[in-house]
């Protein structure tokens, strides 16, 4: 797929065929680094990748890929971990075996040159790499990546990859978005698709990553994946569409969650009528049992959502939650607060469009934002005041904030007089743990009233569905 | 006779001759199911042709399909085999009192009084046969953990008879929507296949094999419009079996172009929700308009 893999394996395959174990060290090792990325990878999956290698064809990369592939990754979560992973792995398994034979590329880079003659030539340059890279695949871009370098990355680059990747795109003109500014026939004009973009920048990266250790002569560390490259498609450009298609993804297990873990009950009530009624085919004897089938509890939910400036970074995250709650749960009603409450349970109704609702809600919610700063006390006090009769002990009462009081009265006696009356009352607390009760926060005083969570990834959140949908004993 | 698949080409095409077009990885996982005989895992969402490649290949593989709809309670009774209790009682009815408890104890749980359910059908066969278990998302988790034993070893227990070790070693499929997370433990035991939808110039060629009267430029321009709106947050984005229905809907009206009005006529074959049906009405309608936008 990319060009790395032809080589990586050319290094291996000659020493695999020589002395096996070599290969399956390798073949190991890279489980190992894969356990490393929180894979779970069994012995058993191992051996059945060496026994599907078996059975393909190692000249063409994308069978190679595919075969190890299917054998170890077993969810799509897993199989993005399992991408980034086998790209790292194969390309330092590359870069390690050519510094050892001491092989270097020709050509990486450009010797001196003299600048005056050129300039016009690199204006001509930047838009034809503009032009190339419309349509250009994965060993192209490699080239263009390596011209791109060549012509535009200057002296020793400031050391850090991102940046160095980042200087070169806007020396080289190209952005997504399109520029008008520009003459007619420039192929930039338009602005350049994001995806190809975003490759041509991985190309950049790896090349300049090439670059770097040819001139050192050994490897950097390796670096973890982050959460946001394995966790969202579509890798460094996070935006609402990503986050929204995991919450997608959650909303239908919203809908069928709970559905599974209900066996140890299940069995808990004859129904005489239906055992009756089968044993008329036994001729009177009840041979098969009929049970009453069990229903899924149904929540009925009260959302508070804080959008106040200290958890802006998270709101959006949450709100899009809010969203997707709404479509699985039929009785939900939704507020969003920063100094006060405001019901927005109409808005989510009407606009099935995340970004309306967003911007609805940033529009007119009515959150009488004076300060920006939350008020918990008036927060449960006017939402007490508002719900107090509705509150049942079959409701659920879900609250997404910090528990930051800026300094205010948190006005936990409200608050006990909320998870009193409802039946359970959730926290999810978009902050890590180990920021908790740091500065103005304030959850512990909360967290005895209710189960608190630290949610800020879906995982998280999913953690948490789980406990919201598990059957209650009663 | 069935066909033994030598090479990953002769798989994929041998899929292409029976009306399915793979993916990228779908002819190499079916290749390595039928050579290491390890079930497949196939996964993706609603409407991409997971059930098709199993059709598929029981159609390349000249293998009988042997089909287990899960849904959620799904039991052994249903699934594996069960104990035809009516014929055993007339059995025990038609026997004279003097027949000794012995004997007809041996006789009523006998082969013959024994039905049998798809997963036992499918490794009894003596010809090997392709086993299609659809959705096994449904199903509880014990069930998932009763199927263990079956898409390791091949063989089923029943505890009056004894352990039915399959005769052919059947190709097995599993299908999800990934409603739920499935068991390590079942999904350890299995190669996984994710089927997503199609690229542009995939779908495209998958429209032009089940409408193939349809001209070339309303089958681009169909292509497009349902990749379009596969990108906008509907409840149920359309299937592939979808654009090959609005293929079909679009020839038999005869239409030579997808302009706004035919879009909106027809927009019911794609989106499937009243909700839906307004957000593509506005959004793609629009861009439909002004043509110069679609490309």
């Amino acid at each position: 797929m990319t060009p790395e893999q032809p080589r990586a394996r050319a290094s291996d395959r000659p020493s695999g065929s020589d002395h096996p174990i070599h290969f399956d060290g390798q073949l190991v090792a890279f489980a190992e680094d894969l356990r490393s990325e929180g894979v779970a990878v069994g012995t058993s999956e191992l051996i059945d990748a060496v026994g599907a290698l078996e059975h393909v064809g190692w000249a063409d990369a994308r069978s190679f890929r595919e075969a190890l592939a299917t054998t170890i990754a077993k969810s799509p979560e897993d199989r993005r971990v399992f991408d980034l992973v086998f790209e790292r792995f194969f390309f330092r398994a590359t870069e390690m075996q050519a510094v050892r034979l001491e092989v270097s590329e020709p050509q990486t880079r450009l010797g001196a040159r003299n600048d005056d003659s050129e300039e016009v030539d690199l204006d001509e340059l930047r838009r034809q790499i503009a032009a190339a890279l419309e349509d250009a695949s994965e060993s192209d871009l490699r080239d263009l990546a390596k011209l791109a370098i060549a012509a535009f990355a200057r002296g020793e680059g400031s050391g850090v990859l991102g940046v160095d990747v980042q200087r070169i795109r806007r020396a080289l003109g190209l952005r997504a978005e399109p520029q008008p500014d520009l003459p007619q026939d420039d192929p930039r004009r338009d602005g350049t698709d994001r995806d190809q973009l975003r490759r041509f920048e991985q190309a950049l990266r790896r090349e300049l990553e090439r670059d770097q250790i040819e001139r050192t002569h050994d490897l950097p560390p390796k670096r973890p994946l982050s959460d946001l490259a394995r966790s969202l498609p579509g890798g460094p450009v996070q935006d609402l569409a990503a986050v929204h298609k995991v919450v997608v993804q959650l909303r239908r297990r919203l809908a069928s969650q709970g559905h599974e873990n209900r066996g140890h009950t299940r069995h808990a009530h004859v129904d005489v009528r239906a055992t009756m009624r089968a044993s008329l085919q036994t001729g009177g004897v009840p041979v098969q049992l009929r049970y009453r089938p069990r229903r899924p509890r149904r929540p009925e939910l009260f959302v508070l959502c804080d959008v106040s400036t200290s958890v802006t970074s998270a709101s959006t995250f949450f709100l899009s939650v809010l969203h997707a709650l709404h479509d699985a749960f039929r009785k939900q009603r939704s507020f969003v607060f920063i100094e006060r409450i405001s019901e927005v349970t109409e808005v989510l109704q009407r606009e099935r469009d995340f970004k309306a609702v967003a911007a609805a809600i940033a529009k007119n919610a009515g959150v009488a934002d004076v300060s920006g700063y939350t008020d918990y006390g008036r927060v449960w006090s006017e939402f007490l005041a508002e719900i107090e009769d509705e509150l049942h002990p079959r409701a659920t009462v879900i609250v997404l904030g910090d528990a930051r009081t800026n300094g205010r009265p948190p006005r936990e006696d409200l608050f006990a007089m909320i998870t009193e009356r409802a039946g359970r009352t959730y926290w999810l607390n978009p902050e890590p743990r180990l920021y908790w009760n740091y500065g103005d926060s304030v959850i512990s005083v909360y967290e005895r009233y209710c189960e608190a969570f630290e949610c800020w990834t879906t995982a998280q959140l999913e953690e948490f569905v789980k406990v919201l949908s598990r059957p209650t004993v009663r | 006779m069935p066909v033994t698949p030598a090479s990953v080409q002769e798989v994929e095409g041998g899929l292409r001759e029976v009306g399915y077009l793979p993916g990228p990885s779908t002819a190499l996982v079916s290749f390595l199911a039928t050579k290491l005989g390890k079930p497949v895992l196939v996964e993706g969402p609603a409407g991409v042709g997971k059930t098709e490649l199993a059709k598929a290949l029981s159609r390349y593989l000249q293998r009988e399909l042997v089909r287990l709809q899960c849904y959620e309670g799904l039991d052994e009774a249903k699934a594996l085999y069960e104990w035809n209790y009516r014929k055993q009682l007339l059995r025990i009815q038609t026997e004279a009192g003097d027949t000794g408890w012995d004997k007809v104890q041996d006789d009523i749980f006998g082969a013959s009084f024994l039905l049998e359910r798809p997963l036992l059908t499918a490794i009894s066969s003596p010809d090997p046969v392709v086993l299609l278990i659809d959705e096994i998302d449904k199903t509880d988790q014990e069930f998932e953990a009763m199927l263990l034993e079956l898409l390791s070893d091949f063989q089923i227990t029943i505890p009056e008879m004894g352990t039915v070790t399959a005769r052919s070693h059947p190709v097995v499929l599993l299908t999800s929507n990934n409603s739920r997370e499935l068991t390590e433990a079942l999904k350890r035991r299995c190669l996984y296949l994710w089927l997503d939808y199609p690229a542009l110039e995939h779908e495209l060629e998958i429209v032009r094999l089940h409408a193939p009267g349809l001209p070339e430029t309303v089958a681009h321009k169909l292509v497009e419009v349902v990749q379009m709106v596969r990108e906008l947050d509907l409840k149920k984005p359309p299937s592939i079996a979808e654009s090959i229905d609005w293929a079909r809907a679009l020839l038999l009206l005869g239409a030579s172009d997808i302009d706004p009005e035919t879009f909106r006529d027809t927009l019911s074959v794609i989106v499937k929700h009243r909700t839906d049906l307004d957000i593509v009405a506005e959004r793609v309608g629009v861009r439909l308009a002004a043509p110069a936008q679609t490309a």
